[in-house]
């Protein structure tokens, strides 16, 4: 038998995706994870293994902005987690009614904040939480809760859940959208059968949907933890690059920024900025793990 | 369901809440547009109110035309979106082209390695990233820009197309092979226009993101003339904090082109996220 000819076209037709994914992505991701066994000693770029993550978690000047912008990443997910993901499923639950009018015209209203961009949504925020305008407080008057308010973005006990809550309000449309599709693909028999048995209305969607649901719940947590693990631009354009007040609103991503890009005074630093971006690297990769590993599997069971 | 038919109560408590969320998320941006037209005044005496012959004023606009190339940097972004949105189709339906039609030897490990991208973002390789551009010169170019969100797009886009390019029936195929058309043929005339939707879907959700992105924009190409409007607008802002007409009307002229493909595109988005076509 002749050996089969070889197919040119195949790797023609891979050729491009291939190269520039490999080339801009791939290999930039773990050029960035050796460049933080590297350091820079008088000019020159030396290895000096994992010196700079000891530096990362014990150095005082490192390890306490980076303790704290991990626990601010943390807490910036948790509050994602607790209100927007619920609010999301709640709007899909009411939405994927059978006999709701203008379900199609809510469900475009609610994704508008989706597609704008960070600038806009922390700028717009930004003044309309701003004393100075003064929209917050006199809406809050007008309920009777004045005293209620203060300059939540410029507190740091507040400001970071503030921000958080902002970009809640921006991304509730995403976990709606999917959650929204996942409760169409039940079949119309399996809510029926649980009708005949006296499941319906809230109890349906507690006994019969939810338990359907709760893989695409699992996509968008896990879509949630990436997505909040690379935040970098809200708490940019609303704080700037310092996070402030008293970098009470700084994550993974600002942190990163400031090091390897430097700010003010001090000088960016490859080195470490790469040492910060594989924390996070190795962050995101436990998250995906425990979902794919520990959750998806499990999930399966309920998978019709 | 048939509990609902029967209780007025519950729709009456369905639209009050989708109204009322509804109220919550158009709000910030009403508030941002109405006050864009009106004098600093009237920004401040009532936020609230729309603008009257009284109030209405377009010094805003002004100091923006005047003060930033705005033009530019919507032309810029216009031509990095829609630039990476051709590259990332044509490359990423080739590929998923070739994964989905043929098979040879380490199809399924291709298929893997190129679905990493879903998962991992490519900002952590930024250093790396800004390196390899300053290296080779294209660090402040648009094409620093085209490049990355050429590679960040094609995993989902080869993932998303080569499922669609499955459905397409065999028949088809071995018929126009049986007619003497080249494989190249086949996926250029045959396939493509066959999977035209799922193209639209992948342009749709790459399209947002590229449009909003402010890291990249802001660390491979900060320079003037490579500024996209996002980052025109956050630059614009920051110096320009205490003019307020300046400032809402900057972020107004940001938020119109997004409203605008986003009307024109919202329905292909919205069948895309609800189609499963992202699992």
């Amino acid at each position: 038998m002749h050996r089969p000819r070889f197919r040119w076209h195949i790797a023609v037709f891979l050729a491009p995706a291939v190269l520039v994914y490999t080339a801009v992505m791939i290999f930039p991701l773990f050029n960035t994870l050796r460049l933080a066994l590297y350091s820079k000693v008088d000019q020159e770029r030396v290895f000096v293994g994992l010196e700079n993550f000891r530096t990362l978690f014990l150095d005082p000047v490192w390890s306490e902005p980076f303790w704290n912008a991990l626990g601010n990443n943390f807490w910036f997910f948790i509050v994602h987690m607790l209100v927007q993901n619920p609010i999301g499923i709640a709007l899909a639950a009411i939405l994927s009614h059978p006999r709701l009018r203008f379900a199609a015209l809510y469900r475009s209203a609610i994704f508008i904040p989706t597609i704008l961009s960070f600038v806009i949504v922390g700028f717009a925020w930004k003044l309309i939480l701003s004393p100075i305008w003064g929209i917050a407080p006199s809406m809050l008057d007008a309920v009777g809760m004045k005293s209620l308010f203060a300059p939540w973005l410029g507190k740091e006990e507040y400001a970071l859940t503030t921000l958080a809550l902002i970009s809640v309000w921006q991304f509730v449309g995403i976990p709606m959208m999917l959650i929204y599709a996942a409760l169409l693909a039940i079949p119309e028999e399996i809510l029926e059968a649980g009708e005949v048995d006296g499941i319906t209305g809230l109890s349906a969607f507690w006994k019969i949907k939810l338990p359907l649901i709760l893989p695409s719940v699992g996509i968008i947590s896990i879509l949630t933890f990436v997505g909040n693990f690379n935040a970098f631009d809200l708490i940019y354009a609303a704080q700037g690059a310092l996070a402030g007040p008293d970098f009470s609103t700084d994550i993974l991503g600002t942190y990163m920024y400031r090091t390897f890009f430097g700010f003010q005074l001090q000088l960016g630093d490859p080195h470490m900025g790469s040492a910060i971006a594989s924390g996070m690297f190795a962050i995101i990769l436990i998250g995906v793990c425990i979902y794919l590993f520990g959750i998806q599997t499990r999930m399966r069971r309920y998978q019709l | 369901m048939s509990q609902a038919r029967a209780n007025p109560v519950n729709a009456v408590a369905m639209h009050g809440a989708l109204i009322l969320y509804t109220l919550i998320a158009l709000f910030p941006v009403f508030v941002i547009l109405i006050n864009s037209f009106k004098t600093r005044k009237a920004i401040f005496r009532e936020p609230l109110a729309l603008p009257d012959s009284d109030s209405f004023s377009l010094i805003g606009y002004e100091t923006v035309m005047k003060q930033g190339d705005f033009f530019l940097y919507f032309q810029n972004s216009m031509i990095v979106t829609v630039v990476s949105l051709f590259f990332i189709l044509l490359f990423g339906s080739m590929a998923a082209f070739a994964l989905a039609e043929y098979r040879f030897k380490g199809n399924m490990l291709m298929g893997l390695y190129l679905a990493l991208g879903i998962m991992i973002p490519i900002r952590i390789g930024t250093v790396a990233i800004l390196e390899m551009m300053v290296a080779t010169g294209l660090v402040n170019t648009l094409w620093a820009l085209i490049l990355v969100y050429t590679a960040q797009g094609l995993p989902l886009a080869v993932f998303i197309l080569s499922e669609f390019m499955r459905q397409v029936s065999d028949d088809l195929k071995s018929a126009a092979r049986v007619d003497g058309l080249s494989e190249y043929a086949i996926f250029l005339r045959l396939v493509l226009p066959l999977v035209r939707p799922a193209m639209a879907t992948v342009a749709v959700f790459n399209m947002i993101p590229i449009w909003n992105d402010l890291w990249f924009p802001l660390i491979l190409a900060p320079s003037e003339e490579t500024k996209t409007l996002t980052l025109g607008s956050q630059v614009f802002i920051g110096q320009f904090v205490t003019n307020w007409n300046a400032v809402l009307s900057a972020l107004s002229m940001a938020i119109l082109p997004v409203l605008v493909l986003y009307v024109i595109f919202s329905r292909q988005l919205i069948r895309g996220l609800t189609s499963g076509a992202v699992k």
